[in-house]
């Protein structure tokens, strides 16, 4: 590096394929990750249009239940894998996790390159699974359908998920060592943004629960290829014992798909507020609450499925306890904002719609928690409408609002804001038009993953088919003028927004090496004071 | 830079870039814990629901291999902690040799297992499958217990194996170490030690469990 001249930014540090590829530089990887969860996202995105297409006509449109349990079946494993879960740490806690910490890379860049490769690997062999041959068990591989009667290709599948979930454990690994060990100086745990601690709190979930579903994989893989009797009723297994190992990790796994989303819009909120964060000790407990009690809430899925009373109430009570630190931050965003000098550019909008909607689909979850409840609620559309609250309205959101608060970072360019805000309107009126019907067919009883349903739920169809193709258009058009703004966009300053928080401090785009200087520390996070105004240009 | 000794360029110092390297291989290895949990908890579950059945395939275990084998890797352990040591008092032909051994032993522990051991168990056809040995009421309840074994100590197995070319690889860079820098010596310690806490556990659920009921 040439110490008169500022350093060049990440991007000019070499043009070539290789130079990408071969990467180990934090930014340049969560840019790879970017291109693949996009694509991935489309390809979910696509199966699931093709879903509401089918649920147009009350006899479906597409023909067969196969291929509708298919569809589901790929939308399902595409968009929890290989969108939901990694979608934030790997984008923008890679590009962000080094730059808030005022570090130049994660501690172990090397393996950081190879959990992309991990993930593109297991990419491929899930869409050779669910495209090439098909697989038809919904994406929890319930057994014993799992382990006997499916025709499709679920070892492929499985070994895909099982890929994948080794390159989750790598990068959980590198961020937690990385937040203990290369903090700059000053950096004391509670000088560091929330954004932060709830990678850290995912990261334990993704280090502690991946490796429990890869076990349960290999173990369904091998029942199904060696005819022995695990989780196979049959032949001497126990289905039952699948749903526990198997909800053991996915019910903290709905916590990576949302604790990462509570973390972009902790940093949101204040910067679009121009007020502190409120009650910041309680929202970073409140993350670190979350990944514990989310790991004794399990049973809660298997209400129906013949576990005993007194585990049902446990459970029942326990779920309900999960519930208050995610209200605990919703209360401490609202205090945020509340007397703030509010700016409703996109990030805003997006953080905004998040509150909404990931409150609604916090509380019909208390809903389904609630045994009495439940026993009439399960497997219909009610849970359906309930979890794409959370993860879509949600976590989807909250994605949209990252992406668009640091885009001027990650790329050095300023997206046309008119754009932005018109796209974050658009994707909220469509989430509530698709699944708020939903609730209302699940409460009236349709159950999930039918191809077909009566006649009278026709008209409730119809909207929520209506509100998917308003979705897709809200989708398609960050898509658009992101790319376009990468080339005609306006040039952004390091700080275009006038945030807090070491990122802020380096140019757009930053420079290989991040910072020129290490920096120090000496203050709280969002030390914002409130006559400042924001200079978009 | 101006520390005397190198060290990556994220890291502020040496000493911050081992603190990372040993936490993350205790981080791997709670990760590792967790990975073959299922097995052991799966395994005890199912000997729960079909108790004489386990037992009747445990029997057909060979003990003496099981128990030579599990000296064989408590040793080692001991002896790649000796080599340790060495190094850690500046002492290279010390480590070179002490870990020559450690991994001598760990590659008899492969040898015993998959080639006699398992080659035993093959045939006398105790691998799960239409032509499975034994018969009567616990037949499927015994090939069950088989179908862990087989499982169990091939990933266990394929551990040990990983763990033998990274000893190995320690051995090559041997010149690289002195009584001050060795992490990976360290680092690659942990994992090799924690091979022998797996088989710690699998140890009495293939030969003790069932013998001693
Ligand atoms: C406020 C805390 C929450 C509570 C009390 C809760 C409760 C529940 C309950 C009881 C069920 C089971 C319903 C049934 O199958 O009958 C369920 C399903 C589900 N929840 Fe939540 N939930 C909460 C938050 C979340 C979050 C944050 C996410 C994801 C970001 C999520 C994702 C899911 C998913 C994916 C399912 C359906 C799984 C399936 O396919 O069967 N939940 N929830
Ligand atoms: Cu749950």
């Amino acid at each position: 590096m040439n110490p008169s001249a500022a350093p060049a930014s990440y991007l000019d540090d070499g043009h070539t394929l290789r130079s990408w590829l071969f990467t180990t530089d934090h930014k340049r990887i969560a840019i790879l990750y970017i291109g693949a969860i996009t694509f991935f996202f489309f390809v979910g995105g696509f199966a699931a249009f093709l879903i509401r297409y089918n649920l147009l006509s009350p006899k479906g449109l597409i023909g067969s239940a196969e291929t509708y349990n298919r569809l589901f079946s790929m939308h399902g494993i595409l968009m929890v894998w290989f969108f939901l879960v990694p979608a934030v740490p790997v984008t923008l806690g890679n590009f962000l996790a080094p730059l808030m910490l005022g570090a130049r890379d994660l501690a172990f860049p090397r393996l950081n390159l190879l959990s992309w490769y991990l993930f593109m690997v297991a990419g491929v062999v899930a869409l050779y699974a669910v495209v090439g041959g098909g697989v038809d068990t919904g994406w929890t591989f319930y057994t014993p359908l799992t382990s006997f009667y499916s025709k499709g290709h679920v070892i492929a599948a499985v070994v895909a998920i099982f890929i994948a979930g080794f390159s989750s454990i790598a990068t959980g690994l590198n961020f937690i060592v990385t937040i203990h060990k290369l903090r700059a100086p000053g950096m004391t745990w509670y000088r560091m943004p929330v954004f932060l601690w709830s990678l850290y709190a995912t990261s334990v979930i993704l280090v502690l629960a991946t490796p429990v579903l890869a076990m349960t994989l290999l173990l369904l893989a091998f029942e199904r290829i060696f005819g022995i009797g695990v989780f196979d009723p049959k032949i001497g297994g126990d289905p039952l014992l699948f749903q526990h190992l198997f909800w053991f990790y996915s019910h903290p796994a709905v916590y990576v798909m949302i604790l990462p989303g509570f973390g972009v819009i902790s940093e949101i909120i204040p910067a679009f507020s121009r007020k502190e964060l409120f009650g910041y000790k309680f929202v970073v407990w409140a993350s670190i609450a979350i990944a514990v009690i989310g790991f004794l809430v399990w049973g809660h899925h298997m209400f129906v499925a013949g576990t005993s009373l007194f585990s049902a109430l446990v459970f029942s009570l326990l779920s309900y306890m999960v519930a208050v630190p995610s209200a605990i931050k919703v209360f401490n965003w609202i205090g945020t904002m509340h007397k703030g000098y509010i700016h409703f550019d996109a990030p805003m909008l997006y953080a905004i719609g998040f509150i909404g909607l990931f409150t609604t689909g916090g509380l019909t979850g208390l809903f389904l928690a609630a045994l009495a409840a439940d026993v009439h609620l399960t497997q219909t559309y009610f849970v359906v409408a309930h979890f794409h609250y959370v993860m879509v309205g949600g976590m989807v959101s909250a994605y949209f609002a990252g992406i668009h608060f640091w885009w001027p970072k990650m790329t050095g360019r300023l997206y046309p804001e008119m754009w932005g805000r018109a796209g974050a309107i658009i994707i909220f009126v469509g989430f509530n038009l698709t699944f708020f019907p939903q609730f209302l067919l699940g409460y009236l009883g349709m159950p999930r993953r039918y191809f077909a349903y009566p006649q009278h739920f026709e008209a409730l169809n119809l909207l929520s088919s209506a509100g998917a193709l308003t979705l897709a258009v809200g989708y398609i058009l960050p898509l658009g003028y992101l790319t376009w703004s990468l080339f005609y966009g306006e040039r952004a300053s390091a700080n275009p927004w006038g945030a807090t928080g070491l990122e802020w401090t380096t140019p757009s785009p930053p420079p290989t090496e991040n910072f020129a200087v290490t920096p120090i520390v000496t203050e709280e996070p969002y030390q914002y004071r409130q006559a400042e105004t924001v200079n978009h240009e | 830079m101006s520390d005397a000794e190198a060290h990556e360029f994220q890291f502020g110092s040496a000493e911050r870039q081992h603190e990372a390297a040993i936490s993350g291989m205790w981080l791997f290895l709670a990760t590792e814990a967790l990975f073959f949990g299922p097995i052991f908890l799966s395994w005890i579950y199912a000997r729960h629901a079909d108790p004489s059945a386990f037992d009747a395939g445990s029997r057909h275990t060979a003990l003496m291999i099981g128990l030579t084998n599990t000296g064989l890797l408590l040793a080692s352990s001991f002896t790649y902690s000796v080599g340790l040591a060495c190094i850690a008092f500046g002492s290279r032909r010390g480590m070179v040799i002490w870990l020559a051994i450690a991994w001598a032993l760990g590659a008899a522990f492969i040898g015993l297992k998959f080639g006699v051991e398992w080659r035993m168990d093959l045939k006398e056809g105790l691998f799960p499958g239409p032509n499975f040995a034994i018969h009567g009421p616990a037949r499927s309840g015994a090939q069950l217990f088989f179908a862990f074994y087989f499982f169990g100590t091939a990933l266990h197995g394929l551990h040990l194996v990983v763990g033998l070319g990274l000893v190995a690889w320690i051995i090559f860079q041997a010149e690289r170490f002195t009584a001050e820098r060795h992490s990976p010596v360290r680092v690659v310690g942990l994992y090799w030690t924690f091979i022998d806490i797996i088989w710690l556990v699998l140890f009495p659920l293939i030969y003790l469990i069932g013998r001693a009921s």
